[in-house]
Order: structure tokens, then C-alpha cells, then sequence
């Protein structure tokens, strides 16, 4: 008998090489205990997580937990169906109504997971003969919407203007495009210049869908993302967001003013064909996304915590992705492989808890040290973790190398 | 229709050495994945070059199928006419 496994037999050598060198599992990190949204125990240890996406910290929102323990106790653990049978409760229908508030739509559609609404969106809005238009560094669940629809894929070089237009310029004016983009990218936690991009995807009469996953709740006035603080609200059709950054809890979603959108309930597989979330999960996500509407403290302080990481970590001679801090995302940029496991050990082994991230996750070879920030992070905390950070580059000689 | 397809294919190999990084021999038969070793991203990297270079579209879509360089220059070839 073949092994099917056996095409994974290069990357099981790699990853065992790079324990046996006596450094920690990056894919490996269990938490025993959860303390709250920014600390954790990680074997034994007292952590502090910098590293979840957990942006408005409502986790453990007394509100949000409450609204879940009602759900749990008045519609069971689970729907055991599809959203289009019998998986539709009323608090499902809430959690769409709160969505269509936070973002001010006509249409809310909710997903088992922010995966599966990037991977349902892209392959039914594009069919066979038109054209999917991407950005190069996009998330993998919009090339695996493309991998799983019919259109034709075009990807135009990240968060180029340029380079969009002169790719939307060589398709035939007439057929139908989407162009895909993100408020913020995840890797190098730069934002898209969408005021560019959605204006040259308008004048070649493309749709355009914008991931907001790792914006929402802190940028634009209503807190609804990168487009809304852009401007360019009006022109884009289909916003993609995820219940497991900001809100706190795990889901997907698609808002649209689209008058036809209720037929995607229909037509869209990865809504279809699955599960629908547990009425817990969408009571819990409906109660975070009306407090976010009203957040304003919250986003403050992530941003103040954001600026001194990023301001931190300059100071003390790291290199960043970005030149300024323009997400919730600091990128912290490592010269090889090697380099980066050694740092990142000796962070989670000081109780500092970051991804990882490597090629192929990340563009153009890039290894990363990725920090997302918390609301709830306090100052001292975020002293903490700069002090740690140096000691970790002392212990690991980045420096060093790096001057080398 | 011969003679371009020759020009296409000696262009695709300028524009492929910068990134042979193991060095092989580029042939008719190299392939991307197998011979080159190249990740995906530098592929679809590569493909971005050739599209600039002719003012063409290739679509990913077609990526599975051009699996060695001669198979590349074979769709540009159709691509350009």
C-alpha cells in the first residue's frame, strides 16, 4: 500500500530537525488555563498573550458570557442542521440583526466560520467565464474560494494600484469581475490603500468585496473597518467579516445592500452544506457586536497599547513591517528560520506568548514575529513584553547576526 | 509561428534564472515544483512577470496544468497569437 502521507515526509523531517535543536513547538502551544483575554497558562507558566486576535478583549465580557449561558440553557449545545433546514434559530435571526445594525446594510448572512464566508462568497459571486481579481498576499480562504469556484483567477501584486488596473485593463470589458480585497493584511499588518483600489475596480464596472476581518470594531467611525474610515462605504458590495477576532467568538459573515442577496442562502455551498453555529456561539456574538458599536474607550486604548509595542520595539532596535503602526498588528521581521524559532522560544519560555509565521503564510519569504494587540493589554503589561523582547534578542544574539 | 514560440521560450528562461536558486539545468521538460523545488508563491510570481512581459492574461486557474517551462511557453505562445 502507497502512503498517502508519504508527500508530507520532507516537512515532518524539517519540523523534527527543529526540535530536536531543543527549542519549543510553535504548532504546539496548548493553554491549560485561560485567565482572561491577554493572559494565559501555558505549561504551568503565567503568559501573556500577545498573539490572538483577541483585538476588544470581549472574551470574557460579563455581557457577552451571560447572553451565551441564556442561549445554552434555552436552546440546547447545538442546532444539529443546516441554517437552511432546521438551523435557524431566533438566535441566529438576532445575530443578523445586530450585524445589519453594526454595519448599517439591508443583509446580514451569518457562517459557521470567517473560512467558510470568504470560501462561500468567492465561489458563488464568480462563475464560470468571469473573473476573480485578488490581491498576491491575500488570506488562504479567498484562494481556496477561488480554488473552489469556476471563474478565472487574476492576482495583481499587493496593495498595488498600478498593478490592479493595468490587470483589470487586459480582461474583456464586458464580463463579470470580482475584485477581492482586505482592509488588513495579516502578515506584515499593513492596511490597503482602498480609496485606490476600489476607485480603479468602480471604473472597470468590477463588484468589489471587502475583507474586513482583522479591522473591525476599530477602524471608521462605526468601528465597521479600513473602508469605512476610507470612505469608500458606497462602493463596495460585499463586506466579509469574522466573529472570531473582535467579537470575540468563532463565525463568519457577509453584509450586503444588494437586493438579490437572499438567494446566496441557497446557492452558497459552504452556508448550505454545513452545520450552522450553536445558538450559544451566535447570542454570545450578537451581544459583542452591540457593545462594539459603542466601544469608544476600547478603541482607544488598543490603539495607545499598539503605539507603544510598535514605538517599544523601534526603540529597541527591532525591524517592524510597518514604519508606523497601522493596524492592531506588529509585524516583527527575523532574518531566517532558525533565528525566529530561537527568538520565539525564548519568548513563550519568558511567558510571552506570538506567532510564528513563515513562508508560504507569509509573502516574499518573509519570517515573522507577529504581535496582535489587545484593548485589555495594560501599559505594564506592554512593558513587560518590550523588556522580555530585548532579553529574548540578547539571549538568541539577533542583534548580532543581524549586524553581521 | 515556430520562430516565436523559440523567442517566447528563450524570454521565459531570462526571466526564470533569477529565481533558480538550486541552480538546475532549465530545459523543455523542467518542472517547477519537481525540478526547481519552487514554492507556490514564487510561482504565481513568476506568472505575474510572464503577464507583464506580453501584456497577456493567465489566469491561476491554469497554473495546475503548465507543470515544466515548455508547457509555459506553449500558453504564452497561444496567449500572444
Amino acid at each position: 500500500m502507497t502512503d498517502l502521507l508519504a508527500k508530507f515526509d520532507g516537512l515532518i523531517a524539517e519540523h523534527a530537525g527543529l526540535l530536536t535543536a531543543g527549542v519549543r513547538d510553535p504548532f504546539g502551544i496548548v493553554m491549560e488555563k485561560v485567565l482572561g483575554p491577554t493572559e494565559a497558562i501555558i505549561k504551568g507558566q503565567h503568559t501573556i498573550l500577545l498573539g490572538t486576535y483577541n483585538y476588544m478583549g470581549m472574551t470574557f465580557d460579563p455581557d457577552v458570557i451571560a447572553a451565551g449561558e441564556k442561549a445554552l440553557r434555552e436552546f440546547g449545545a447545538g442546532t444539529t442542521g443546516s441554517r437552511v433546514l432546521n438551523g435557524t434559530y431566533q438566535t441566529h435571526r438576532e445575530c443578523e440583526d445586530a450585524l445589519k445594525e453594526f454595519y448599517g446594510t439591508s443583509h446580514a448572512m451569518v457562517f459557521s466560520t470567517g473560512y467558510q464566508a470568504n470560501l462561500g462568497m468567492v465561489s458563488t459571486l464568480a462563475g464560470k467565464n468571469e473573473f476573480v481579481i485578488l490581491d498576491a498576499d491575500s488570506h488562504a480562504s479567498i484562494y481556496d474560494g477561488c480554488a473552489m469556484g469556476n471563474a478565472d483567477i487574476v492576482r495583481f501584486r499587493h496593495n498595488s494600484a498600478e498593478d490592479l488596473e493595468k490587470r483589470l485593463r487586459r480582461l474583456p470589458p464586458e464580463a463579470g469581475k470580482l475584485v477581492v480585497l482586505e482592509g488588513v493584511y495579516s502578515m506584515l499588518g499593513d492596511i490597503a490603500p482602498l480609496k485606490e483600489l476600489v476607485a480603479i475596480a468602480k471604473a472597470h464596472d468590477a463588484t468589489v468585496l471587502v475583507d474586513e476581518a482583522h479591522g473591525m470594531g476599530f477602524f471608521g467611525e462605526h468601528g465597521r473597518g479600513v473602508y469605512e474610515a476610507a470612505g469608500v462605504a458606497d462602493d463596495v458590495d460585499f463586506v466579509v467579516g469574522t466573529f472570531s477576532k473582535s467579537v470575540g467568538t468563532v463565525g463568519g459573515f457577509c453584509v450586503s445592500n444588494h437586493p438579490k442577496f437572499e438567494i446566496l442562502r441557497l446557492v452558497c455551498r459552504p452556508y448550505t452544506f454545513t452545520a450552522s453555529l450553536p445558538p450559544a456561539v451566535v447570542a454570545c456574538a450578537a451581544a459583542s457586536i452591540r457593545k462594539l458599536m459603542h466601544a469608544h474607550d476600547k478603541r482607544a486604548r488598543l490603539w495607545a497599547s499598539t503605539r507603544q509595542l510598535h514605538g517599544g520595539l523601534k526603540a529597541r532596535g527591532f525591524r517592524l513591517a510597518t514604519e508606523t503602526p497601522e493596524s492592531a498588528i506588529v509585524s516583527v521581521l527575523m532574518p531566517d528560520q532558525e533565528t525566529t524559532v530561537r527568538m520565539w522560544s525564548a519568548l513563550i519560555n519568558m511567558g510571552v506568548y506570538v506567532n510564528m509565521s513563515r513562508p508560504p503564510a507569509t509573502p516574499a519569504g518573509v519570517f515573522l514575529l507577529r504581535c496582535s494587540i489587545c484593548a485589555e493589554h495594560t501599559a505594564a503589561q506592554i512593558e513587560t513584553v518590550l523588556g522580555r523582547f530585548s532579553d529574548a534578542a540578547a539571549a538568541t544574539g539577533l542583534f548580532r547576526e543581524a549586524a553581521e | 509561428m515556430s520562430m516565436d514560440r523559440a523567442a517566447i521560450y528563450s524570454r521565459i528562461i531570462e526571466l526564470i534564472e533569477p529565481i533558480n536558486a538550486k541552480g538546475v539545468a532549465l530545459a523543455e521538460g523542467t518542472t517547477f515544483a519537481g525540478d526547481m523545488e519552487l514554492d507556490s508563491l514564487t510561482v504565481m510570481d513568476l506568472v505575474a512577470n510572464i503577464e507583464d512581459e506580453w501584456d497577456i492574461v493567465m489566469p491561476l486557474n491554469m497554473l495546475p496544468d503548465l507543470e515544466t517551462i515548455g508547457q509555459v511557453a506553449d500558453a504564452v505562445a497561444k496567449l500572444v497569437k
